[in-house]
């Protein structure tokens, strides 16, 4: 090792404070750049190979019902390489140990697996027997959440009857990795939703579709076109009451993961930026300093005949070091994180196996991102160390150029002589105050933008399980049916209130555009489901015509007062047309209602109802739950509170980790820019200091002048950083709007306290930091140094 | 035996710097200042000269262009074959780096570097150094080669860096005030280290200082006031260190 070498960790080693504080910032840098950056490519790399090796479909249709034949039509059509028929049907299961009835959705097993599309991972048991009637694969979601194991029990409504079902293996498939109901959830509900799959023969004696079938699945061939193979589909399955084609992009389990990909790419390029902006800043800021404070040193090795170019690397080999340290933490933090991270993924995704791997070439790049950032960092001092011509390095630094400036322009005598010094310090260096601001408002964003999110799906919740969904339990029958039905509903134990809803398959037309949607007619003035817009403003359903979310309006082109072409769906084949009386800005979903006894008109049909909405007494919840399950012509019962329970706590398991490692982020944010930015200037400031403290100064009132520059900034920052936080959270509600849910954007006041606290902690960390430093300040040698 | 003092004396009287109307201005705020006007100056081989003047006459600024710091405005200076006013930077470190070594008032020691390792610092760049240890050991240093400057008393810090200085055995060694941060005898000590080194290793010694005691010890003393040279003597007999008082 050279003696430069051996000055360069000493050096080093003297400054670890600052050193510790840079590489911490690039450790968040590359820790999350490594931790979703690799998420991104195991997540990718999983769901493609999972979707190949297990044939995952590329076209979806549901149907009333077919003979097998159709199926034979379908596959002759240009482009279709493969067609796979089955039966699928939703059925009120009673689950061991779950007191509420539990939605199953049976899906026909194929004979064989082998070659067979969405074919199923068996992770546990075996398939069941082609011939049985009673054994069933059951999704591994549904299994785990319930405890069920192999040999397990569960009971299902099949046409009116009980049918005990025996697990016999669980499985996963490619189709429900994962596993939610339908649109208008956002996370799953294991517990109470979970795929079955029955033996094909027994699931069409079941459900009386021998020879017939309600889904298809289609696999295409490699450069098909995708809208032409659609538009045949449909037009082969319509006199079938098909609901219409839909390619990988409108599949809910698909777009989930895809959704979620696509997330994890564009964090993994916006984190880690404003992580290594800020080390960069830090780099520069600490060796800019160093460079000045070493003055006499580079004189001497300069006089000595180093080269410019050597002392260049000489200050340059500093950051680098500095930030290498920050790499190899980085890159274990986020080895580590990312496989705590791909645990909870393992929890919401159904992977056969998710294997977190951060490759070799993540772990290259995010080293050339290191190095990029503190070589940046570092440019101003290693040119300026390489630049400093010899004979003027010998001298000392000029004093500061201290003018009279803008702030002198006003009377400033009534200020604190040390407020006075610190503005005047501000006013001398604005870019360096203001990229510190530019730091601890990074930190606050972040802090905020966390926060915001947790509002976000708060708001959600309230919205969705408070102020729409008001009811206690939602009951679907099997089939419309007459009015008569609801008084049957009504008569239910414990049921207080109930009110009847109908709800239809429907296209909805405008011009050229359509979208599949499932039509809610709602009874007047209904006190159980209300429409509400993001702001929480409740519309009233009008009498007459229909009300669209904003999002299908959007999707359609369609504005109050025109008209809509409304398709049933249901095997009827007969059409209306209907005004679009209102729009409603709502959180989930692409929702259509109208008036009951209007949608009821408009069908032709005498106060027929889909289901009803009750409200239940609490006491006689229990008795409820065992009589709906014991009722054959009810399809699917769900239950308002455990919906709301699960959604918390999918909330709360898949946010902790990360609102705890974000907020561990922006407190090194915080830290690593206020305490360098009072160790800058308590070493700028040293004589000065020193001065005062002869002068009479108390340590404490100088450890103040030093940090009141900090504390100036902070407070200039944290407004920015409240703007910053919100007007993020408003982009990030932009982009994530998608047709499943809307982000409302909404930052609580406790968001940004939050942020404040952060930051306020921070700084009174570095404060601590700091006034040991001046503790150990000694005054005279300061003072009898050469300047 | 006549020869070799022929030798000696070719030697001595070998001129290895010439300073031709050298002049500097600095540009200092709106008013340029002339550092240097017109210096005429031809420097030996192994001689000891002395710079006298007061603060501002310039000394300074004449020993950075010597040593390869700076340059002049006008004029030349070429040392042997070097060219030192029309060279580039990297002539400059180059010309720095194989023969000159530099004494400072304040020092200059690496504060992060042990004694040892400050002298390495020079002879790891060096074409023929002499062993760091040998360095200190000129300068009496042995049994504090392992300690750090903040360890060393001024004069001890002062001969690590007359140790460093010759470490690279330069062909000229330029102080500038050597002694002015040391108390008295410290600083003689020093002025006998530099006085030892210019008799056994034949190096061109260049001392700058307002200490007009210190002018008994040198073969030349060169008075500068105000940018110029106001006149060189030649002392006929050197004082020993010892033999100073101020």
């Amino acid at each position: 090792m050279t003696a430069l070498h051996r000055k360069l960790f000493r050096d080093l080693f003297h400054m670890k404070g600052q050193v510790a504080a840079i590489a911490l910032v690039i450790a968040c840098g590359v820790a999350s750049f490594v931790t979703m950056r690799a998420m991104y490519r195991s997540l990718l790399r999983t769901q493609q190979s999972y979707y190949a090796g297990y044939r995952f479909a590329d076209l979806f249709a549901e149907l009333k019902r077919a003979p097998d034949s159709v199926a034979a039509r379908l596959r002759e059509i240009p482009g279709v390489r493969q067609v796979q028929s089955r039966v699928v049907m939703d059925v009120t299961l009673n689950v061991p140990g779950l007191s509420e009835p539990a939605v199953g959705r049976l899906l026909s097993l194929a004979p064989q697996q082998t070659g067979s599309l969405n074919a199923l991972f068996l992770r546990r048991g075996r398939f069941a027997d082609p011939t049985s009637s009673s054994e069933i694969v059951a999704s591994e979601a549904f299994a785990t959440a319930n405890h069920l194991a192999l040999g397990s029990r569960v009971e299902a409504v099949i046409q009116g009857r009980w049918q005990p079902l025996t697990i016999v293996g669980i499985a996963l498939s490619p189709e429900y990795i994962y596993e939610i109901r339908g649109s208008g959830s956002i996370f799953p509900d294991n517990k109470r939703f979970g795929v079955l799959w029955m033996p094909t023969h027994a699931l069409e004696a079941a459900l009386d579709m021998d020879g017939a079938f309600n889904s298809v699945a289609i696999a295409l061939e490699p450069r098909a076109d995708e809208a032409d193979v659609i538009a045949r589909v449909d037009r082969i399955l319509d006199p079938y009451g098909g609901l219409g084609a839909y390619g990988r992009a409108d599949q809910i389990s698909h777009r989930f993961i895809s959704d979620e990909i696509a997330q994890n790419r564009v964090s993994a390029t916006i984190i880690p930026a404003i992580f290594l902006a800020v080390a960069a800043l830090l780099v520069h800021f600490a060796f800019s300093r160093l460079v000045t404070m070493q003055r006499p040193e580079i004189a001497v090795l300069k006089a000595f005949g180093y080269s410019n170019s050597q002392l260049a690397i000489h200050y340059l080999q500093f950051s680098l070091l500095a930030a290498l340290g920050g790499y190899l933490l980085g890159c274990a933090v986020g080895w580590y994180y990312g496989i705590r991270i791909a645990a909870i993924y393992a929890d919401f995704y159904r992977f056969p196996i998710l294997i977190y791997q951060a490759e070799p070439h993540i772990l290259l790049w995010a080293g050339i991102l290191t190095i990029a950032t503190a070589a940046t960092g570092a440019l101003g001092a290693a040119r300026s160390a390489a630049t400093l011509p010899p004979a003027e390095a010998m001298r000392p630094e000029m004093p500061p150029d201290f003018r009279p400036r803008l702030m002198d322009r006003f009377k400033v005598q009534w200020m604190h002589p040390a407020v006075r010094m610190t503005l005047r310090n501000i006013e001398r260096r604005p870019w360096r105050a203001l990229a510190s601001a530019f730091a601890i408002c990074a930190s606050i964003m972040i802090v905020v933008v966390e926060f915001g999110m947790f509002d976000a799906l708060n708001r959600i919740m309230t919205l969705q399980f408070r102020d729409a969904q008001r009811e206690d339990v939602a009951v679907t029958l099997i089939e419309a049916r007459s009015a008569t039905a609801r008084l049957e509903l009504a008569r239910l134990p414990g049921v207080i209130r109930s009110e009847p809803f109908r709800i239809v398959p429907v296209r909805l037309r405008h011009e050229h555009r359509w979208r599949k949607t499932a039509l809610l007619g709602l009874a007047p003035n209904s006190e159980m489901r209300t429409m509400i817009d993001q702001h929480g403003r409740r519309q009233l359903l009008p009498g007459d015509g229909i009300v669209l979310s904003t999002a299908l309006a959007d999707i359609l082109h369609i504005t109050p007062g025109e008209t809509l072409r409304v398709e049933l769906l249901d095997g009827r084949r007969s059409s209306f047309s209907v005004t679009v009386s209102g729009t409603v800005d709502e959180i989930l979903g692409t929702n259509a209602y109208m008036d009951l006894h209007a949608l009821n008109r408009l069908l032709q049909e005498d106060r027929s109802i889909s289901g009803a909405l009750l409200q239940v007494d609490a006491a006689q919840q229990q008795k409820l739950y065992q009589t709906i399950k014991g009722l054959p012509a009810i399809a699917a019962v769900s239950i308002k509170e455990a919906e709301l329970r699960s959604f918390t706590d999918t909330i709360h398991r898949s946010m902790t980790l990360s609102i705890g490692t974000l907020l561990v982020f922006a407190i090194i944010i915080a830290v690593g820019m206020i305490y360098n930015g009072a160790r800058i200037a308590l070493s700028e400031r040293a004589r000065e200091l020193s001065t005062l403290r002869v002068l009479g100064f108390t340590r404490r009132e100088i450890t103040f002048i030093l940090l009141a520059e900090q504390g100036l900034i902070t407070l200039f920052a944290l407004p920015f950083g409240f703007l910053a936080g919100y007007a993020l959270c408003a982009a990030l509600a932009a982009v994530m709007r998608t047709e499943l849910y809307r982000i409302p954007l909404v930052v609580q006041p406790s968001s940004y306290a939050w942020g404040f606290l952060i930051v306020l902690l921070s700084a009174i960390v570095s404060g601590i930091f700091i006034s040991r430093r001046i503790a150990h300040l000694d005054i005279v040698s300061v003072l009898k140094a050469r300047e | 035996m006549v020869s070799a003092e022929r030798t000696r004396a070719d030697e001595a009287e070998q001129v290895v710097f010439h300073v031709h109307s050298v002049s500097k201005t600095y540009l200092t705020g709106a008013v340029p200042v002339l550092a240097l006007r017109s210096i005429q100056l031809d420097l030996t081989a192994g001689e000891f000269v002395v710079f006298l003047g007061p603060s501002g006459s310039g000394k300074s600024t004449l020993l950075n262009i010597l040593g390869g710091l700076d340059t002049p405005t006008s004029g030349d200076v070429r040392f042997r074959d070097h060219w030192l006013s029309e060279a580039d930077d990297a002539g400059l470190t180059r010309f720095r780096r194989e023969h000159v070594g530099f004494v400072f008032q304040f020092y200059n020691l690496i504060p992060s570097l042990t004694a040892l390792e400050n002298v390495a610092l020079v002879t790891e760049i060096a074409e023929r150094p002499m062993n760091p240890r040998e360095a200190l050991r000129l300068v009496g240093l042995t049994e504090r080669e392992n300690h750090f400057p903040s360890q060393l008393s001024g004069g001890e810090q002062q001969r690590v860096a007359i140790a460093r200085a010759i470490a690279k055995q330069p062909d000229i060694l330029l102080c500038d005030e050597p002694t002015g941060a040391l108390d008295y005898p410290t600083g003689k000590l020093v002025l006998d280290v530099l006085a030892s080194i210019n008799a056994e290793l034949h190096t061109l010694v260049a001392v700058i200082t307002h200490n007009t005691a210190i002018a008994a010890m040198a073969d030349r003393v060169i008075r500068l006031r105000s940018g110029e040279i106001v006149g060189i003597t030649r002392n006929t007999r050197r004082a020993r260190p010892e033999e100073l008082v101020w």
